[in-house]
């Protein structure tokens, strides 16, 4: 049964050292969520970005919370490099773990359907590979003579989090066209979702909501946490607010303007509000 | 703007069109307005055609299965033309999106490599842009390959690159050889400042033509019909490079 809690229950179930997967920032970011997470204190998550990340990575790595990264790219996009993320990388201060976008989608979809591994086209003859143990290249296996083909692992995270706009009383949670979301989800041992509203109905009766909606089986748990994608977006709801993560990107470039900022946006608010009083 | 009417960004985004023109489908992945820009430009010259799909952002984004689709369609071998860049890009149009120096401690961390391993491998024509051609971006060796320019013969590969566009020249690449050739020079710019400013070596085309400036017609749509479409995407961008306010 789908749990409806408050956002700092929903953040204290994340464990230190938990492999968390997060979705880019323009697909629905829990960015309440990860402010309370940094709030608790969180340490040595495995953080995957599915398949890329922005501001929320950025501000785990520099609140200290990640051990290990794995993701295809992280940028803040228009607002330019992700400058936490740059700083971790090159002092050593974080494992990278370099990928590519397909090779994310693929290995969660080795997950989603239980089977250990599943193979990927391109790859053969990039750098990424020599620095993957955990990635095979195999002749291929049907000798149909497909030449080499790599073997990519499942990924199985302990926990995936995501903000919508609406849960039903259910526990069911509308993802409209954000479907890696529903894989993300089919694939993690735990799924939380902050939401904006609960609305009291059922998405499954409705085959116009029942194909954009996860169902309450992949869901732990729900809190409402309105405003919990800002400053990103959440679409239908309210825009990017791209001002601020350029005032972010600016700020954060060095470690005590990034201090800054954590004291001002992220602890220095009981209940994660200020971002959402926005 | 300059005195030929035409500012360097319209310059880059008439010379991809002619690229895209006459193929199926485009497809341009995030943080992209030239090329998309050139895509939209291509289709409404072409009628409709090629069909052009925007990853960033709801417009033009016919995606509705996830993050995944865009791989798995390219995969299928229903995207034509993908555009990638490159912090780095080598004489052997191997690229380079994760850092400058070693690894994994690099001197100067880039993004990532996003979706390059696969989609240089499996989408036909792949056009690299490089806006800042100098020789730090042009290497004589890429420090990490996120993808390869070429593959030996038992490597699947129906794709690759197939033009290099950058803000001083356009170059074909030949698969065949491993080798970039000097096709235009864009106006203003000579064959002795692109060898002076590109790291590696490359042929020379016996005929190296001047990149044509964009006709005034395709100006006009560009700065109406191309401006208002890509607003949907990159507002600022429409704003700032075409002039096009979004009203809200």
């Amino acid at each position: 049964m789908t749990s409806l809690e408050d956002l700092e229950r929903l953040a204290a179930r994340v464990p230190d050292g938990a492999l968390l997967a997060l979705a880019p920032d323009y697909s629905w970011v829990p960015m309440a969520a990860v402010r309370a997470l940094i709030r608790r204190r969180v340490r040595n998550l495995h953080l995957l970005a599915v398949p890329i990340s922005g501001l929320a990575a950025d501000l785990l790595i520099g609140a200290g919370c990640i051990d290990t990264l794995e993701a295809a790219a992280v940028s803040l996009g228009e607002a330019g490099p992700a400058p936490r993320f740059s700083d971790a990388v090159e002092s050593g201060a974080i494992r990278m773990r370099d990928s590519t976008c397909p090779a994310i989608h693929t290995a969660l979809q080795a997950a989603e359907k239980g089977v250990p591994f599943m193979p990927l086209g391109g790859l053969i003859g990039s750098d990424l590979i020599s620095h993957r143990d955990d990635w095979k290249v195999v002749d291929d296996p049907m000798g149909e003579g497909g030449g080499p083909i790599v073997l990519l692992p499942a990924i199985r995270p302990d926990v995936v989090m995501f903000h919508s706009p609406r849960a039903d009383k259910e526990g069911n949670v509308w993802i409209g066209r954000r479907r890696e979301l529903m894989t993300m989800a089919h694939a993690a041992k735990t799924t939380l979702v902050t939401v904006e509203t609960v609305e009291n109905r059922d998405f499954l009766a409705d085959d116009a909501t029942a194909a954009g909606t996860l169902a309450s089986l992949y869901v732990t748990a729900v809190a409402a946490a309105p405003g919990g994608a800002k400053p990103l977006g959440l679409a239908g709801c309210y825009e990017r607010d791209l001002a601020h993560i350029r005032a972010y990107a600016r700020e954060a470039a060095t470690a005590d303007g990034f201090r800054s900022y954590l004291e001002r946006e992220v602890l220095g608010q009981a209940a994660g509000a200020a971002s959402s009083a926005r | 703007m300059n005195a030929a009417g035409h500012s360097q960004e319209e310059l880059l985004v008439a010379t991809i069109a002619r690229l895209v023109a006459g193929t199926g489908h485009v497809a341009v992945g995030a943080l992209s307005p030239i090329p998309g820009c050139a895509a939209l430009l291509a289709r409404e010259l072409g009628g409709g055609r090629p069909r052009v799909s925007i990853i960033h952002g709801d417009a033009n984004n016919p995606f509705t299965d996830g993050g995944r689709e865009l791989f798995d369609c390219a995969g299928q071998g229903r995207i034509d033309v993908f555009f990638l860049g490159g912090a780095q890009i080598d004489g052997g149009a191997d690229i380079n999106l994760v850092g400058a120096g070693g690894y994994p401690k690099p001197a100067k961390r880039f993004p990532g490599s996003f979706g390059s391993a696969l989609m240089y491998f499996v989408v036909p024509k792949v056009i690299l842009f490089a806006p800042e051609h100098s020789r730090r971006v042009l290497v004589p060796k890429v420090d990490f390959v996120s993808a390869p320019g070429t593959s030996p013969p038992e490597v699947c590969r129906p794709g690759g690159p197939k033009a290099l566009v950058t803000g001083r020249c356009v170059m074909a690449f030949d698969a065949a050889r491993g080798r970039f050739r000097l096709d235009s020079v864009h106006p203003g710019h000579t064959v002795e400042e692109v060898r002076d400013h590109t790291g590696f070596d490359f042929d020379v085309a016996d005929d190296v033509a001047e990149t044509p400036a964009p006709e005034a017609a395709h100006l006009d749509l560009l700065r109406t019909v191309i401006a208002a479409e890509i607003a949907k995407t990159y507002p600022d961008f429409a704003k700032r490079v075409l002039g096009h306010v979004t009203s809200s």
